[in-house]
C-alpha cells in the first residue's frame, strides 16, 4: 500500500499533505481546527506529525559537515580592501 | 544553529554600515563557515564552496550600499550566494528537474490484528538522546546533498538558515506557495532516509 489513507476512516492522505503548513503555522485558522481535531482521533498521524516535527528540528540544529579550510592572508586582504572601499564611497571613514 | 547567530548578524551589519571597520573580521567569520556549509551542499565540491563563500562576502561588500535593512541581512547575503552558486554550478542548468513524489514519500500501513499502524521507526528516544542525534546529523548531511536541487535549496533556506517562507521565495523568484510545496516535500524525503536509519538501527539492536 502507498499511503496511510483513511485509517479509522479519516482522510489522512489529505493530512498528509498539509502538515507542513501546520508545523509552521501557516494553514488558515480552519484548516489548522480540522487538523487539529484529526489528530485527536488518529494516533498514527500524531506519530508521523512528532517524525516531522523532529526531522525539522534536526535541520535547525545541522552542524557543517567540513569546515572551510582557514582564511589566506590574501584572501582576506581582498576581502578587508572591498570593505575599506565601501566605507570610503559611503563617507563612513 | 542558524537562529542564535541571528542578533548577532544584525547587529554586525549595522556597526559595519555605520563605519565600524573594527567589527569586519567579526563579520565574516559569522557568514563564512555558514556560506561554505549552504554551497558545499548545493554544489557538493569542496573548492567550489569555498570560491563561493569568498566571491559572495566579496559582492557583500561592494554592493554593502544596496542593504538597506540590516535586519534583512542574512537574506540579502544569501540572495547573492545563491547567484554564486548557480555561477558555479558544473552540473548543467537544463538538466531536467527531478520530482519527489508524495506518495512514494508516505509510509506504508501495516495491518496488526485489529489495528492499523505505520511502518515507521520509534522517534521517541531522540529528543533526549545526544548520541543519537549526533548520529542522525550524519544521516542528515548526506540525505540533504541527496536531494534534488529544488527543494535542496528551499530546505536550506527555510529549515537550516530559518530564513522565512516570503523571503526564500523572493531569493528563488518562485511563489511562496511553491516554496511550502517544496519544503514539505524535501522535510517528508529528510524524515523517511532518517526513518530508514533508525529502523535499520533498531534492527541491528542499535536502540539505546
Amino acid at each position: 500500500m502507498s499511503g496511510h489513507e483513511a485509517h479509522q476512516g479519516h482522510d489522512c492522505a489529505g493530512i498528509f499533505a498539509e502538515l507542513s503548513g501546520y508545523l509552521d503555522g501557516e494553514l488558515t485558522p480552519e484548516a489548522g481546527r480540522e487538523l487539529e481535531e484529526h489528530l485527536c482521533g488518529c494516533p498514527p498521524c500524531v506519530e508521523f506529525l512528532q517524525s516531522l516535527r523532529l526531522t525539522v528540528d534536526l535541520c535547525h540544529e545541522l552542524q557543517p559537515g567540513a569546515e572551510p579550510r582557514p582564511l589566506t592572508a590574501e584572501a582576506r586582504g581582498r576581502l578587508l580592501d572591498a570593505c575599506k572601499k565601501m566605507l570610503e564611497s559611503r563617507g563612513a571613514v | 544553529m542558524a537562529s542564535s547567530g541571528k542578533e548577532a548578524e544584525v547587529d554586525l551589519a549595522r556597526q559595519l554600515a555605520a563605519g565600524n571597520l573594527a567589527v569586519f573580521d567579526d563579520f565574516v567569520a559569522s557568514f563564512r563557515t555558514r556560506l561554505f556549509q549552504y554551497s558545499l551542499l548545493v554544489c557538493g565540491h569542496r573548492e567550489d564552496a569555498e570560491e563561493v563563500a569568498q566571491d559572495t562576502l566579496l559582492k557583500v561588500f561592494e554592493n554593502f550600499g544596496q542593504l538597506r535593512e540590516p535586519e534583512r541581512v542574512r537574506p540579502w547575503v544569501f540572495r547573492i550566494a545563491r547567484n554564486a552558486c548557480l555561477m558555479k554550478r558544473r552540473k548543467s542548468v537544463f538538466a531536467p528537474a527531478q520530482e519527489l513524489s508524495l506518495d512514494e514519500l508516505m509510509p506504508a500501513v501495516a495491518q496488526d490484528g485489529r489495528e492499523r499502524r505505520l511502518e515507521i521507526a520509534d522517534w521517541s528516544k531522540l529528543p533526549e538522546d545526544q548520541v543519537l542525534r549526533g548520529e542522525l546529523q550524519r544521516v542528515l548531511q548526506d540525505s540533504i546533498s541527496a536531494l534534488p536541487d529544488i527543494y535542496k535549496t528551499v530546505l536550506l533556506l527555510r529549515d537550516v538558515e530559518e530564513l522565512s517562507t516570503g523571503e526564500t521565495a523572493g531569493i528563488l523568484e518562485v511563489s511562496e506557495d511553491v516554496v511550502k510545496t517544496r519544503l514539505h516535500r524535501a522535510r517528508l524525503s529528510l524524515r523517511q532516509s532518517l526513518d530508514g536509519y533508525l529502523r535499520g538501527r533498531a534492527g541491528r539492536g542499535g536502540e539505546t
